[in-house]
Parts: structure tokens; sequence; C-alpha cells
């Protein structure tokens, strides 16, 4: 007998969807399932996740004792930057104002690649900023406050 | 001539110099984006989604969205052809032989011909969809709830069959699109559901946060895994007409992969891509020189561009008449749509005859635009191919911020982003394709709805769905469909063409 074996890829991904199966089908049970004539809000959602929670089965089942592929390159550094980008802009947007806020997403979002420089990364994110307030705040007047309340308020234009 | 009104009504809409100036921008945009190695058609529109809500029009946004569509398809062939990086599946064929070409020096010629037939197919195409769209739609409204319900499974079930790699996970993802579409609330009972107690999400999950999530930032994060040195191949593209010769070697090729594109781009789930590799092998086979593809043949360029522009266009039939989204870029459309508050369907025709044929006309319209201006402007695209890659995420990623936080000024749609950004990144390092998910997930709220519905008409008897004829006829094909696609021999012949592609 072959040693136990999986193949990676694949193993992670059945898991992966079994998770979101049994997650899906946790919160329907403290739904009202009702019946087949009268679905409730949890009929549904719980029988997407079962056939969710069987289809991340298959894929375990087929992913044993075959040999796979690797992953291949992960873009750590990419998700470290690029990830927290949108999260930042959303917290800080109502209480920085859009001109702080949208030049330190940039500014984070930048450092993503070991190849940007501390400098070209100010610029950039200068130069973005500035092109952003012109187009998205003056021009198209979308309803951002430019400084927001957490800034002195000789700041705010 | 009722053809002949609705399409002057349909000029009329996009000749108002407003609509011609979104248009217009709308190519550009689509162009300017789509241009950038890397990020193919998908995600530019995702990306500039939110930019049309700022137009207050539904008509004037949609053809603005569908000039993005055009320009970013043509980006991502110009990416293929000058540095053999297709920006999206459909372009990959194109990738073949116009790399080649370009290498001969023959680079403008390529993107011209490439530009001339999709211009031909588009114009050829468009006039189909304003033929077939009215009949389609009269068919659509004698549609019930069941139905509807079969037609949404069998838009799911081929798209699928058209997904890259597994069929199981293509399925998961599917499934997994439906369950992420249906958070929120429920709409018979009030209920929340899925929302993990978060009041911001009650209205579901935000679906232009969830698409630049899935198709921008997931494919940020691929392009930062191995940051390599582009190598643009040419400075400088001269010689851009065509020579007569070339002329007489496209005209066949133009032809056919404009019939074979308007045929299957009807299909849902990915016709465009597989209208231009079957192009791709019906050139090659009918060539009296086949040695010559993969070496810069121009049958190689004229043919899968014009197949793969036929069959964009013709994607949208399914997408106007029935609401039913035949790729990511129609579901994207659709959702656009309901966020203007139009509820997609056979209903659109009628009601809104204005928007209905003013897209159509603007497809035209659009194509023209892509011709007149991307020929000259082709000096600048390539210039864009020479913008070192670092410098245009921190870009993107501001615009994308900005683009989603401005639809609806909550906050929540930005974590949205940076989760589904993250488990769209993780699902393709899995080898799942996001597209399933995305047409999952607008579908998810349609599906139980009329699943529901449609019970409780024939009083919880699921046997509805096989007594109506034509619900009955339509989930037939869905099993047809799954049937030919677990066949060991498609199921072989189907990795052939998704290894060749890749």
């Amino acid at each position: 007998m072959k040693p136990f074996a999986i193949d990676r890829t694949n193993g992670l991904c059945a898991a992966l969807f079994i998770f979101f199966g049994a997650f899906f089908a946790l919160q329907s049970l403290s739904l009202e399932i009702g019946t087949a004539l009268r679905m409730g809000p949890g009929y549904f959602p719980l029988v997407l996740a079962i056939v969710l929670i069987l289809l991340g089965a298959i894929i375990l089942v087929q992913a044993i004792r075959v040999e796979g592929e690797p992953i291949g390159p992960v873009a750590w550094r990419g998700m470290l930057f690029i990830l927290p980008a949108p999260i930042f802009f959303g917290l800080t947007v109502r209480g920085l104002g859009f001109v702080p806020s949208i030049f330190l997403t940039a500014l984070i979002a930048a450092f993503a690649s070991g190849r940007m420089k501390p400098l070209t990364a100010l610029v950039l994110s200068a130069g973005l900023t500035l092109f952003s307030v012109l187009v998205f705040s003056y021009a198209l007047g979308l309803p951002f406050q430019r400084f927001g309340p957490w800034l002195p308020s000789w700041l705010a234009l | 001539m009722d053809l002949l009104n609705n399409l002057a009504l349909g000029f009329s809409t996009a000749s108002t110099p407003a609509n011609l100036g979104f248009c217009l921008i709308g190519v550009l945009l689509g162009t300017l984006i789509g241009v950038l190695p890397g990020i193919g058609a998908t995600a530019t529109i995702a990306m500039l989604l939110p930019i049309t809500f700022q137009i207050g029009d539904p008509v004037s946004s949609l053809i603005m969205l569908a000039g993005i569509y055009y320009g970013a398809q043509y980006g991502g062939s110009t990416t293929a052809i000058l540095i053999n990086m297709p920006g999206e599946s459909s372009s990959a064929v194109t990738a073949i032989d116009g790399y080649q070409m370009a290498r001969q020096g023959r680079a403008g010629a390529a993107l011209a011909i490439a530009a001339i037939g999709s211009f031909f197919a588009g114009t050829v195409s468009t006039f189909l969809v304003a033929v077939f769209a009215p009949p389609l739609t009269a068919i659509a409204l004698q549609f019930g709830a069941a139905e509807y319900f079969s037609l949404m499974i069998v838009g799911l079930v081929s798209s699928i069959a058209l997904a890259h790699g597994s069929i199981v996970k293509a399925l998961a993802m599917v499934v997994l699109g439906l369950l992420l579409g249906i958070v929120g609330t429920d709409i018979y009972t009030g209920a929340p559901r899925f929302t993990l107690g978060i009041r911001e999400y009650a209205d579901g999950l935000n679906f232009v946060a969830v698409a630049v999530g899935v198709f921008g930032v997931a494919e940020i994060l691929r392009n930062l895994e191995n940051e390599h040195e582009r190598s643009v191949l040419i400075s400088k593209v001269s010689g851009l007409m065509p020579t007569r010769d070339d002329f007489k070697r496209m005209a066949a090729p133009i032809v056919r992969g404009t019939i074979i594109g308007s045929a299957l781009g009807i299909l849902p789930g990915g016709g465009a891509v597989l209208a231009a590799f079957a192009s791709y092998s019906v050139e090659k086979r009918v060539s009296k020189t086949p040695q010559e593809f993969g070496k810069g043949a121009i049958a190689g360029v004229a043919g899968p561009e014009s197949a793969n522009n036929a069959g964009a266009q013709t994607s949208f039939i399914p997408m106007l008449t029935l609401g039913i989204p035949a790729n990511p870029v129609m579901a994207l459309m659709i959702g656009a749509m309901i966020i203007q508050g139009i509820v997609p369907g056979p209903n659109v025709a009628t009601e809104q005859p204005a928007l209905f044929w003013g897209i159509i006309a603007s497809m035209w319209i659009g194509n023209l635009m892509l011709i007149i201006l991307n020929l000259p402007l082709i000096g600048l695209w390539v210039k864009l191919l020479t913008i070192p890659y670092y410098v245009l995420f921190p870009i993107i990623m501001a615009f994308c911020s900005i683009g989603v936080y401005s639809v609806n000024t909550n906050a929540f749609d930005l974590y949205a982003v940076a989760f589904f950004g993250l488990l769209g990144y993780v699902l393709t390092k899995l080898r799942c394709e996001p597209a399933p998910l995305l047409l999952g997930f607008v579908l998810g709220p349609l599906l139980e709805e009329n699943l529901r519905r449609a019970m409780i008409l024939s009083r919880g008897d699921a046997s509805t769905f096989l007594t109506r004829p034509i619900s009955a006829g339509l989930l037939l094909v869905a099993l047809a469909v799954l049937v030919i696609v677990f066949l060991p021999s498609v199921k072989k012949k189907r990795e052939e063409v998704f290894v060749e592609e890749s």
C-alpha cells in the first residue's frame, strides 16, 4: 500500500468548499425551513449548502492519492498591502476625509510591489490624489467631504 | 417594417450628443484599461462599472458600459498581438498568430486586420441581434416561474461546461455563487440571512464589490506573483494599412468567423471563447497553407477576432430578451441594470423600447468608434504598454475604492472588496475559475424567487417543472449538456482545448 498522499491544491479546495457549505448550512438551520410548498427563508440555502458540502467531498475523494501540480508562487506581499487598501479607505474616508484617505490608500497599495521606491510611491500617490480630487470631487461632484472631522478645522477647505 | 422603426428609434436614442459622448468615453476608457497587460475585459468592466453609475440616466449609463466592453475587448487584442499577453481567454487565439505577425514587423497590419474583422463582425451581429431579439422576447413573455427556473438551470449548467478545468469545481463555484447571492433579507418573510448580524449587508452583498474583488483585485494579486520585465516588442507601429494582398486573404476568414461567432455567442457560458477557438481550427482546416498557422497567418488573426467580436455581440441576445447572462460580462450588465432600477427580462423590450433599441444601436456605433479612433491612436496605446505595472496597480486600487464606495456610500462594500479579492485569489490559486461564481451570484436571488413561486403555484408539486412542456424541454437541454460534458471522449477533447490555450 502506498503511503497516504493527497493533492494539496484540491485538498485545500475541497476544505474551502466544505467550510463554506457548513457555514451556510448551520446558518440556514437557524432560519425557518418551511415545506416544499411554502419554502421558508432557510429552505433553498440549506439545499444548496448540502450540495456544496457534497461537491467538496467529491473533490476531496478525487484529491486523495493523485499527484497534483504545485500551487506555485503566492503573492504574500501583494495580499499584505493590496487587501488592506480598500479597508483603510472604508475606515477613514469619513473621518479623515477624501483627500488624506485616498492619498494613504494609494500609498499603502503602492508598497505591494518590491520594485516600488518610497519617493516614487509618494509622488505617485500625491499625483493620484490631485487627479482624483479634481475628477471625482470637483468635476463629478461626488458627495465626499474633502477633509474630515478628525483633522483640525483650519484644514477644511 | 417594425425592424426599421425599431432601429430608427434605437439610433435616435443612441445618437443624441450626450449618448454619443458617453459611448465615446466608454470606448476610450475601456481601451485604456483593457490595453493594460494582464487585465482582461471582465476585470476592466468591473473596475469601470461604478463610474457609469454617476450618470443618472440608465440608457446613457448602459450605452457607456457597452462602449467600455468593446473597448476592453479591443484593448485585449492589442496586448495579445503586441506582447503576446492576452488579457482574456477569448483573445488567447489572436495571440498565436498575431504576435508572430508583430515579430515579423507587421504589428500594424495585424492590429488593423483585427479592427476591420471586428467591425465587420460587429455590424453583421448587431443586425442579427435586432432581428432575433423581438421574437425571442415574445416567447419569453409566455414564460412562467417554472420556465424561468429551468432556463436559469440551463444557463448555469452551460457556464460549467465552458469553464476551464474540473467540472466538479465549476459546479461547486456556481453553488457557492448562488449562496453568496442570497445573502441579505429574504423577500418573502423579511428575515435577514447570512448577514452575520451586520445591518449594512441586509440589502445583500453589493454586486459591484463582489465583481471588483473577484475579478479586479484577484487579478492584481495574480500579476504580483512574479513581477518580471515585460518586453515590449515594438516601440513604433508602422505600416498600419493592410496591403491589397492582405485584404484578399482576410475576407473569407472574416466572413466565416462572423458566422461561427454569431451562432456560438448565443450559447450561455462563454460563447466568445469557444467561437474564437472554433474559428481558428476551421481556418486551419480550410487553409491551403496550414503550415503558416502559428507563424503569423493572416487568417489566424482575422477569423478568431471576427468570431470573438460576433460572439460578444450576440451574447447580448439572451441578456436582453430573457435577462439571463451568457457570460460574466453580461452578468455585469445585468447587475448594472438592476442597480439602475431596471428589471432585466422580456419586459424591457416592451416597457423601455428606447433603452432596448438604444443599446442595440449603440453596439454598432461603439464598433464604428473603435475603428475610427483606435487605428490612429494605436501609437498611444503602445506607449501605455511601457508603463511599469507597479505604477499601475496603486492607481487601479485607488479608483476601485472610490468607485465601489460611491455606489452606495457604504464602507462595508469596501470591506467586501477586500474579502472577495482574497477569496477570488485563493480560488484562482486552487484552480477554480471565478466566472461561474459570478453567474451564480447574479442568478441566486432570481433562481430562488422563481423556485419558490413555481412551488406555490403548483401547490408544492415539484413535478410542475417536468409537466410544463417548455420547462421540461429546457431541463432536458441542461441534462444533455451535463451528460455530454461528462462523456469520456468529450471530456478528453475539452481538456485538450484548454491545455492548448494555456
